[in-house]
């Protein structure tokens, strides 16, 4: 018995090692001409566009900004499991539309986008994390609501989605968002859609199925444990263009969903000086370099959104 | 004050339907563990070596694994089986898994503190096997089983806390909705370690009962 | 395993067949089951070539590897805490002052009540919102620290106290002090046979760590999860956990038969007067009480 256990123990261990021991240099590539055929890669590329640090920002008056200009560092929240929005591949490299436009408005903070340093908050902690000043700010995803500026501020949108539904590829009984009594929806805990799916009531509180990211949505998705996975439509055209045989969108948005960037609640200058920047990247075409780049690689040609101040 | 208790009334369904699914798992979970592990024990004590062998794999391996990796299991690995199991059960299932794998060793340990004497001197007797178990074995093995037994379900009624990460709407997963409901966090944790603490003050008393009641007989 | 046990005696010819018998029964039922779950994952794709391929590569075994690292770190650094941890609150709840008594027993109990994710949660969370921004791997470690700890109180007293009276009153009879009696009499013979329980209950804070995921902290299973979720490779759910199992069994594995070598070692020693602790993992129980 007791050779038996260590001899067990020792094997795996040794399996584990071995396994370690070699490994292949170079970007994990799925290999093609298999089930996901037209599968785009896994490897994150950018937009090309290069974000060079202001060296006279100056934000009067805002004490975030005081605090990243003395650490000469910034913090931003992203997500990392959404494609060409915030991702992050099997090298740890980040991509996406909402990290180019982190790393624009940090190089408009006078920050290096190399010292940036990506925290990935959960949805459903992303108020508490601005508030406590555990991020500086956060691009992902974030939907400016009305509920949410109790607790935070947004600049921006930067971009307008719309609530969308990812099914199986095979399906026909879900054309919309009023045909989904008695199906199963899937969002992120906390996330705004899931809300909304509850609210309206679009199905039974005993069909909706809630994990922290949308991977496992999707994976729940394939498996037909749940019918629908519901959330905005920038980022189901990203899981759509990665796996085309077996999902598709429906593409009857049903809600507009504003990009914000989440700010502290009363840093009205720095709310002020990232509206300016964004507008300006609106102007000189930055922003739509940023845009076909990532976003539009998955999606149709967008225009930049009305800035909303307040 | 007021705020403290305005949290829990306006969001009075939340809770109770929180903690309502906690003890549903709680007492099925609880009834599977019991009866899973009971004949996990049963293998582990039993003079059949291909049985004993499974009994000590199956807990080895599920002792050594952290129970948020059994529910992953669970949740994504058992659909590839053509196997359909809604998100409850499965954390019914987990839970079960898991917590058995705990009850076996303590049926196992229950059982090796009754003296091998005990039961020769009643096989010399003539007992049948059936007789020596009911009659010898099981009475002394359950005084030394129940009071860690209580223990590991005690665990495992805090262990329900984790189906909260795979869609299953129990206490574990009320800090959630809070905080989409923009609620103070610290009242609402507070709120649940209160209830959680009613829950399990009863299994506390019952158990250190049971432990005085018996430890005397030994 | 111990060839004779109290259920039967050792089995004779006729015993012997039909144990064989059954034995043939439950290895063939095994097998079926264990044969029915590879081929389903064979047939729904889990072993195919696209799902695996990730992990031939040195960035994916990097980031296993610095989840594991991740695991490891907030393991030791909360194992050392949740030991002093409880070391500190057994002497307070050893104390025959009610002062020092009261607070500790009742800060161990609640401790013990609260699941590890609520904690967890409260290490996190509120920090935060008084405006006191805390690093995710601090969060973890109050958790951990705060709930293994106090078990481990539990099992330094059980231990304390299941060394004979007899031994504390032989050594005030010899006009030790309270001080000595602890330091030279009960700690000795306590730790050796506590020993096997604590270990056991690192094992179980080991294990815990994988509760990270929950506040994103990125440990072993919170990496398993990055990587199973890339839809490029056909989201290697399957693959992934299975690996990231294997290691979690590895590791707690050893620390296993740590313990269980040192519960033997000890228990051979014929210096100790106390019976060794159980070293049961309950996963938060007591999983003190001593048979």
């Amino acid at each position: 018995m007791r050779y038996k256990r260590v001899a067990a123990v020792a094997m795996m261990a040794s399996l584990a090692l071995s396994a370690a021991a070699c490994g292949k240099e170079g970007d994990p590539a799925p290999s093609g001409g298999n089930a996901s055929g037209g599968a785009q890669g896994d490897n994150c590329s950018s937009s090309g566009v290069t974000f060079t640090p202001k060296t006279d920002a100056n934000v009067a008056g805002s004490p975030a900004f005081e605090k990243i200009k003395s650490a000469g560092k910034v913090v931003i929240g992203v997500k990392f499991d959404q494609p060409n929005l915030g991702y992050k591949d099997a090298q740890g490299k980040r991509c996406g539309f909402d990290i180019e436009i982190a790393q624009y408005v940090a190089s408009t903070l006078g920050v290096d986008p190399a010292k940036i340093e990506y925290k990935e908050i959960a949805s459903a902690n992303r108020e508490t994390a601005i508030k406590g000043g555990e991020i500086d700010y956060y691009v992902g995803t974030y939907s400016i609501t009305d509920k949410r500026k109790n607790d935070v501020s947004f600049a921006g949108p930067y971009f307008v989605a719309g609530q969308d539904l990812l099914v199986r590829k095979d399906e026909s009984s879900i054309t919309g968002k009023d045909t989904l009594k008695g199906k199963k929806v899937c969002s992120a805990t906390g996330s705004t859609p899931i809300q909304k799916i509850r609210d309206e009531g679009l199905t039974e509180g005993e069909n909706i199925v809630e994990f922290k990211t949308y991977s496992e949505c999707v994976s729940q998705l394939l498996d037909k444990k749940v019918d629908a996975v519901t959330t905005d439509d920038a980022i189901l055209k990203g899981y759509a263009a990665q796996n085309p045989d077996e999902l598709k969108v429906v593409g009857q948005p049903f809600s507009t969903e504003k990009y914000g960037i989440g700010l502290p609640k009363d840093d009205k200058a720095l709310r002020d000086y990232v509206n300016d920047q964004i507008e300006a990247a609106f102007t000189d075409g930055t922003w739509k370099k940023i845009y076909d780049g990532t976003l539009g690689k998955s999606g149709s040609p967008a225009t930049a959104p009305q800035l909303e101040r307040y | 004050m007021g705020e403290f208790f305005r949290v829990l009334t306006d969001n009075a369904s939340l809770f109770r339907e929180g903690f309502y699914n906690t003890v549903k798992l709680f007492l099925i979970a609880g009834v599977g563990s019991l009866v899973l592990g009971m004949l996990l024990g049963a293998m582990r004590v039993s003079p059949v070596p291909a049985l004993r062998a499974f009994g000590a794999t199956y807990v080895n391996l599920v002792r050594n694994t952290p129970l948020t990796l059994v529910f992953a299991f669970l949740v994504f690995a058992v659909p590839k089986l053509d196997v359909n199991i809604d998100y409850f059960n499965s954390a019914c299932i987990a839970l079960t898994a898991y917590t058995s794998a705990f009850i076996c060793e303590v049926v196992r340990s229950g059982v090796n503190t009754v003296a091998t004497g005990q039961a020769e001197a009643a096989r010399a007797l003539g007992m049948t096997f059936a007789q020596v178990l009911t009659l010898i074995v099981l009475p002394q093995a359950l005084r030394a089983m129940v009071p860690p037994m209580m223990s590991v379900l005690i665990a495992m009624l805090k262990n329900t806390t984790i189906a909260a990460g795979f869609s299953v709407l129990e206490a574990g997963a009320i800090p959630a909705y809070m905080s989409e409901r923009g609620e103070p966090q610290f009242i609402v944790l507070t709120w649940i370690v209160i209830g959680f603490l009613i829950l399990i003050l009863p299994l506390v008393v019952l158990q250190r009962i049971l432990e005085r009641k018996w430890a005397v007989a030994r | 395993m111990s060839s004779s046990s109290v259920l039967y005696d050792i089995p004779g010819p006729k015993a012997r067949l039909r144990n064989r018998i059954l034995g043939i029964v439950s290895i063939a039922a095994i097998v079926a089951l264990l044969a029915f779950v590879v081929y389903k994952f064979d047939q729904t794709g889990q072993f195919e070539a696209r799902k695996w391929e990730q992990f031939q590569y040195a960035a994916v075994q990097r980031e296993l590897l610095n989840g594991l690292w991740a695991t490891l770190k907030v393991a030791a650094v909360a194992t050392v805490l949740a030991l002093l941890f409880g070391a500190f609150f057994a002497s307070a709840r050893l104390s025959d002052k009610v002062l020092f008594r009261a607070p500790a027993t009742f800060v161990v109990e609640l401790f013990r009540a609260i699941p590890l994710l609520i904690l967890i949660f409260f290490g996190y969370y509120v920090p935060l919102q008084y405006g006191w921004p805390i690093d995710k791997f601090w969060a973890l470690v109050i958790g951990l620290t705060l709930y293994n700890g106090s078990v481990l109180a539990e099992i330094f007293r059980a231990g304390i106290n299941a060394v004979p009276y007899g031994q504390s009153e032989g050594a005030y009879a010899i006009g030790m002090r309270k001080n000595q009696v602890l330091r030279l009499i009960l700690l000795p013979q306590a730790f050796r046979s506590m020993l096997p329980a604590i270990v056991s209950q690192l094992v179980v804070l080991l294990k815990d760590t994988a509760l990270g995921f929950i506040i994103t902290y990125p440990e072993l299973l919170f990496v398993g999860k990055q990587i199973g979720g890339r839809l490029a490779f056909g989201l290697p759910y399957v693959p992934t956990y299975l690996i990231v199992a294997a290691i979690y069994i590895s590791i707690c594995g050893l620390l296993s038969v740590l313990a269980w070598w040192l519960q033997k070692r000890l228990t051979r020693l014929p210096r100790t007067a106390a019976k060794p602790l159980p070293a049961t993992q309950t996963d938060g129980g007591t999983g003190v009480t001593p048979l």
